[in-house]
């Protein structure tokens, strides 16, 4: 395959990654969110595996597989086993102004690429045009984050965010150093476990995961 | 060898703390851990002192003048912390706030957080720094939560989500800094070793890592408690357990600073300006000030302290900015300082509280008549914490304005602005809780006095003098700075 058709294909999943992350910050179903997520996985996946062939970068392989291990497997079904055992797969997250929260992450992917562009031209990779779509990926979990009131969302927003990470750490450098790889799974790794345990705590101290009731740690004037 | 001991001894500890953590010789186990990592931590000192900084084969590892005096803090201060969690997690335990598996988390993971403090700070790889911050945050996460009420679930989660998302921006900046590096030292696992990031420095591109310090200071300058990105901090610092507020506040603060000035070391090589500085400075300003007015405010005494430690941070963030070697020698010292005297303030507070069975302070008073020791401890802590003379935070904070009159004398009135605000808010509130007339629901507890005096004795000592070997240090730490 010619190296101009493998950077279309780059781009094209790129875009899907991207995409996703739209579809990611619109989504009210609980259980929808995760599916989003899960694809936005597999698209990483294979776009790794495909910088991976096309660079004959040969330890990318494995953190494709890692990925899809990870992000498309394991954490999924770790969060689908919670929310069906917690009986929360119909949730439906209220949300306010759901197309201002689209506008902003417009603006924030405009944003990245204006941060981006200046460091691109130091790039001769073929991924070096996916760079500014990482940051906005990134951005746009950090804004998931902020916007949703739902444990899960915002659990779900914060992956979103690592998906981002990682893939800025694959189209600048064709992937960090294997121990930080390593490290940085790990660390993923043990937060969601963490999450998990977080979601009963919340429920049974809040009787919900709808986070708006979380309200009691305010700067008190004294009257 | 005792950099592998210092490393090993709390994991070691861990590990049987997991299973029995509940039982009576438990704290006894997690102070005996505590000091045999406190011992390596001397013995690597004393290593250092003789041979200079160290690095083990293969580069993982370096030591130098910088980590080793705040890794010796650390594990000092986390062994005296394990020596003040033995009564008051005995109370608590007696009280019924937690249960034996709760006592067993808690042990357990008080010491990986110690070893994920002490990775942060002794590993030479900028990738394993990262991991290490986010896995101090890991460890603790679940310890503030301890006692499951909506209050501490709340600031639990807060802390984990705002911390998530501070440090993420953090890894993207590591990230930067590797494509930066790549161009010039090759890709492989030692690009990301501190130590051939700072001799290439000057060859990596200014661009690049100007805008990865953005992403490394607003990533763990979120972990440093930095305004505007330090709402989670009082939350995390006061609904958790006394001692983990002691260690949080005292030592993984330093932590994340220290991350950000190894950070300023290669940003300022490669740009050869002080940018980052002037960012540091802002920041720092910003915290000293939002922090020193919100002191006023507060009703719940660790709350409040917890803002005095975002406006300590303002001022050490702000000094290494200003860069220079007055300053950076005076951020050393509050560093250092300030560690150990927050830290005792937060073990008075937790014996106070425990006294009052409560955190409010309208409903806290009289406590010198019920504990003297404890009291007194709190008094002195505080006016050591305001920056009274003759206490070390008084020199660190004297030379810090003198710098600032030098370098930047249009800045002075605004620092000596927070300092006044913070010292108002700080007494005003602490003195009706030390001398006022007891409260009838005032009851007498089983209080750990050594520590205290052990911190204050020697935040008194270095107000007064600076050994010969700590000023040694300081200026080797110094002379690493660029600007």
């Amino acid at each position: 395959m010619s190296p101009v058709f493998l950077a279309q294909v780059i781009d094209l999943l790129s875009a899907l990654v991207l995409l996703l992350g739209f579809g990611l910050l619109a989504q009210r179903r609980i259980y929808a969110l995760l599916h989003l997520f899960a694809w936005q996985g597999l698209f990483l996946a294979a776009n790794t595996a495909i910088v991976a062939y096309g660079a004959g970068v040969r330890h990318l392989y494995f953190s494709a597989l890692m990925t899809l291990a990870m992000k498309v497997a394991l954490i999924p079904y770790i969060l689908h086993v919670l929310i069906r055992r917690m009986k929360i797969e119909r949730d439906v997250e209220t949300m306010v102004n759901v197309p201002l929260t689209l506008l902003i992450g417009i603006a924030l992917v405009v944003l990245s690429y204006n941060v981006m562009s200046p460091i691109q031209e130091f790039s001769t990779l073929m991924t070096r045009s996916t760079l500014a779509i990482a940051l906005a990926t990134v951005m746009l979990g950090l804004l998931m984050m902020i916007t949703r009131r739902h444990a899960v969302a915002q659990v779900i927003g914060f992956l979103a965010m690592e998906n981002g990470l990682f893939f800025a750490a694959t189209s600048a450098t064709y992937g960090m150093p294997m121990v930080v790889e390593l490290g940085v799974a790990l660390d993923i790794l043990i937060a969601a476990l963490i999450f998990g345990v977080f979601f009963f705590q919340i429920r049974t101290t809040f009787e919900s995961l709808d986070l708006s009731k979380m309200a009691r740690l305010k700067e008190d004037v004294g009257e | 060898m005792m950099l592998a001991g210092l490393l090993i001894a709390p994991v070691v500890t861990a590990v049987p703390l997991a299973f029995y953590g509940h039982r009576r010789f438990a704290p006894a186990v997690n102070i005996a851990g505590s000091a045999a990592a406190f011992l390596f931590s001397v013995g690597l000192a004393w290593q250092v002192f003789e041979q200079g900084p160290v690095r083990t084969e293969g580069g993982s590892f370096f030591v130098d003048a910088f980590n080793v005096f705040l890794a010796v803090l650390t594990a000092f201060v986390s062994m005296t912390t394990a020596a003040f969690s033995r009564p008051y997690m005995a109370h608590e335990f007696k009280q019924g706030r937690v249960g034996p598996r709760r006592m067993r988390l808690y042990h357990a993971m008080f010491q990986l957080f110690i070893f994920a403090m002490l990775l942060a700070l002794l590993t030479n790889n900028m990738g394993i720094l990262w991991i290490a911050m986010e896995l101090a945050t890991l460890a603790t996460v679940l310890l503030v939560s301890l006692y499951r009420t909506p209050e501490s679930v709340e600031a639990a989660w807060k802390y984990f989500i705002l911390c998530g998302v501070g440090i993420a921006q953090a890894l993207f900046g590591t990230t930067l800094l590797y494509f930066a590096a790549e161009r010039v030292l090759g890709e492989g696992g030692t690009t990301l070793h501190w130590t051939n990031l700072n001799a290439a420095a000057p060859s990596l591109e200014p661009t690049i890592l100007s805008l990865a310090f953005v992403f490394f200071l607003a990533g763990y300058g979120t972990k440093v408690g930095l305004a505007p990105l330090h709402n989670w901090l009082p939350d995390a610092h006061s609904e958790g357990p006394t001692p983990i507020s002691a260690v949080l506040s005292g030592l993984l603060l330093n932590v994340a600073l220290y991350a950000v000035v190894r950070c300023k070391v290669l940003v300022d090589g490669a740009t050869g300006t002080n940018r980052a500085g002037q960012l540091m400075m802002a920041l720092g300003l910003l915290s000293l000030v939002v922090a020193a007015f919100a002191l006023f405010l507060q009703r719940d005494v660790k709350r409040m302290f917890s803002y005095s430690s975002i406006e300590h941070m303002g001022i050490m963030a702000f000094a290494f900015g200003l860069g220079g070697k007055l300053a950076t020698f005076a951020a050393l010292l509050h560093m250092l300082v300030h560690s150990l005297v927050k830290s005792s303030i937060f073990f008075t507070v937790g014996h106070a509280s425990h006294m009052h069975g409560t955190q409010q302070m309208d409903r806290i008073q009289g406590i010198v008549r019920g504990n003297p020791l404890v009291g007194w401890g709190l008094i002195v802590g505080v006016m050591a914490v305001a920056g009274l003379p003759p206490f070390g935070v008084f020199v660190s904070e004297f030379l810090i304005l003198t710098a600032t009159m030098r370098e930047a004398p249009f800045l002075a009135p605004i620092l000596l602005l927070g300092l006044a605000v913070a010292f108002a808010g700080l007494l005003r509130k602490v003195q009706p809780m030390v001398f006022g007339v007891p409260p009838a629901h005032q009851v007498p507890v089983r209080a750990a006095h050594v520590p205290v005096l052990l911190h204050l004795a020697l935040a008194l000592v270095l107000g007064l003098f600076i050994p010969s070997f700590l000023s040694q240090w300081f200026e080797t730490a110094v002379s690493m700075m660029r600007w």
